[in-house]
């Protein structure tokens, strides 16, 4: 009973980190109604901008919010930039963009900060929670940190003008240009938006699995399953769906057995794929009714 | 979801069938050119067009699913890797000729791809992809099961004897291997160009083009959504199979989402549902990389990055748009 209470706390955490970034990836989605790939590399070039502005011996927090600020920028000007220009452009051809952003930001930061294993503070401490053995407050943080962020997007998203508007230029373009939404802009600050939270994600991320070019991998791979297992139209199914996903992997690494850390990943997607065929929209997800 | 199908449904439609082949005498020219390649170049050369011919079906079997039936799909590596091992299996553990495994990793990849399309059936849009991103990372894991071992060789993988040309050709390993691929895609190229004019092909684009006006006209939509899925993976299973006996050598890491993405990115830049465009893809994922590795060793992924957007932007039907721009001017 010990173990079971145990692995569901670890697994917690683990989701917490899923859901962190599984709501960045359901902001892109609200904003350009697609997965993006790189969003994972964005979060580690935002966690690798924060790193180096703390050795140019800025504080935690200074740094935190310059990141937040530059990331934000870098969302909407990779936009402008690389995005927008495609706007006309075959779906697909938009995902190709996303696998050439992906490689061009490994690459440049793996050459930039180079491929070592870097150490990155915790703003909470790794002591105890509460003087638990059971979970760290760091991993305490994090999962205060989702449901904050959480409760922030869905504020923004449900009572605020500009968040009305997002979605409206998402669901609907043509009907949002009619009513005077900017719809064009409207994309980009999905994108800087998506960015941000994504360097939220990474710099309590970054703690945990230690800062590298490649430390998104895995992680984008479980948020993405957590955003589309929650329902991709909502905030609080990718949360869930993080948490899920993150209590789910441990527990069947735990008790099933002949399961190591290599089937563990297909055994997560196989679940999440079979309750897709289930619910085809996610979890909470709406189902999108098509006009004929 | 929705919006990635309509859009993937209106730009593959802009493409009529009939320009999603190649006029016969660029055929022919294009044919030509392939057939003298291996004279007088070296066999690392040959080796390497022969792994641009192998990409090059893969990429064509991904046009089929994407172009042909609007079905987008990232597992294709999982599909490359059952014909592979099938190949590597048959030979090394059973002895069987390596021309003999090519229609047996068909076979077995086209089971495969049909059952793995009956699920996929109730998913579209980023649902399938991820379904099928999740067989494309399930898949490496696979050959490493214990139980298996004895057939995959775990994590070591499987080395494969070099086929020798047969009848005393005068010809190299190499360059045999070469019209040896050279053939099989000949052949795989005028079944997919055949199978689009068809009946089936038909059905197929009418799935794509408006999946409720199909069915209103009898087309079993469940039918031909899990065909395009099997005969797209039996097609990449014999690819497979060739880049085992080419490759000589299959282990679980060659086959991991990175395969599955170079094969994407071809069809991209060949342009999605032009068929000859599979050919320009498949040399631009063997090459660029290279190019991209020559022109910075250190920032080869940020290189091939920029290629990649250079080309989506210059041409974001890719190489399709070229062949377009040429036809519009030729006299007739």
């Amino acid at each position: 009973m010990e173990l079971l209470t145990n692995q569901i706390l670890a697994g917690l955490a683990t989701g917490a980190i899923y859901a962190c970034m599984a709501l960045a990836v359901v902001m892109i989605y609200q904003a350009i109604n697609h997965l993006n790939f790189a969003q994972g590399e964005m979060a580690m070039f935002s966690t690798f901008i924060a790193w180096q502005l703390m050795q140019w011996g800025l504080g935690f927090w200074g740094a935190f919010a310059l990141t937040l600020v530059i990331s934000f920028i870098g969302g909407v000007a990779l936009e402008r930039l690389l995005f927008n220009p495609l706007t006309n452009a075959p779906v697909l051809v938009h995902v190709a963009g996303f696998i050439a952003l992906f490689a061009i930001l490994n690459s440049v930061a793996g050459l930039t900060w180079d491929f070592t294993i870097k150490q990155f503070p915790s703003p909470f401490g790794s002591t105890g929670f509460l003087g638990s053995q059971l979970i760290s407050k760091h991993q305490a943080g994090i999962i205060g940190v989702a449901f904050a962020m959480l409760s922030l997007l869905y504020g923004f998203f449900r009572f605020t003008r500009i968040g009305l508007a997002l979605r409206a230029a998402a669901s609907q373009p043509e009907s949002a240009r009619l009513v005077g939404i900017d719809t064009r802009w409207m994309v980009a600050l999905g994108w800087g938006m998506a960015s941000a939270i994504g360097a939220i994600a990474g710099v309590l991320i970054a703690p945990v699995v230690f800062l590298e070019p490649n430390m998104m991998g895995g992680v984008l791979l479980y948020s993405f399953a957590a955003a589309v297992l929650g329902g991709l139209s909502s905030p609080f199914g990718s949360v869930l769906g993080g948490f899920i996903v993150g209590v789910f992997e441990n527990l069947v690494s735990t008790y099933v057995p002949g399961v190591g850390t290599e089937l563990k990943l297909p055994i997560a997607l196989a679940l999440i794929v079979t309750v897709l065929v289930i619910r085809p929209s996610g979890l909470l997800g709406r189902v999108v009714v098509k006009r004929v | 979801m929705s919006a990635i199908e309509e859009t993937l449904g209106q730009t593959v439609a802009a493409v009529e069938v009939r320009k999603s082949s190649m006029p016969t005498v660029a055929r022919l020219v294009l044919l030509l050119g392939l057939l003298v390649i291996p004279l007088g170049v070296s066999d690392f050369v040959v080796f390497q067009v022969t792994t641009v011919l192998i990409y090059a079906i893969a990429i064509l079997a991904l046009n089929l699913l994407t172009g042909a039936s609007g079905q987008f799909s990232l597992g294709q590596s999982a599909f490359y890797a059952v014909g592979a091992y099938t190949a590597a299996i048959m030979m090394e553990v059973y002895g069987v000729n390596y021309a003999l495994t090519l229609p047996a990793a068909g076979v077995i990849c086209f089971l495969f791809g049909f059952l793995f399309g009956l699920p996929a059936l109730r998913l579209s849009g980023v649902y399938l992809a991820l379904a099928t991103f999740a067989l494309a990372v399930a898949m490496p894991q696979i050959p490493k099961l214990a139980v298996l071992e004895p057939w995959t060789g775990g994590v070591h993988g499987l080395v494969v004897n070099k086929p020798e040309a047969p009848f005393d050709l005068p010809l190299s390993q190499d360059a045999w291997l070469y019209y040896f691929t050279l053939s099989v895609a000949v052949v795989i190229y005028w079944l997919c160009a055949n199978l689009l004019r068809s009946r089936t092909g038909r059905a197929m684009l009418a799935v794509r083009d408006n999946e409720i006006a199909a069915s209103a006209l009898g087309v079993d939509l469940s039918l031909y959504k899990t065909l395009a899925f099997g005969t797209s993976a039996a097609f990449t299973g014999v690819a497979g199979a060739l880049g085992a006996i080419v490759v000589q050598f299959v282990a679980p890491d060659s086959f991991t989402f990175q395969l599955s993405i170079a094969i994407f990115v071809g069809m991209i830049v060949g342009g999605v549902g032009w068929l000859p465009g599979s050919l320009v893809g498949a040399v631009f994922i063997v090459f660029v990389p290279n190019l991209a590795e020559g022109i910075s060793k250190g920032l080869s992924g940020a290189v091939f990055g920029v290629i990649l957007f250079a080309v989506i932007f210059a041409l974001p039907h890719g190489a399709r748009q070229i062949a377009d721009w040429i036809a519009k001017r030729l006299p007739r």
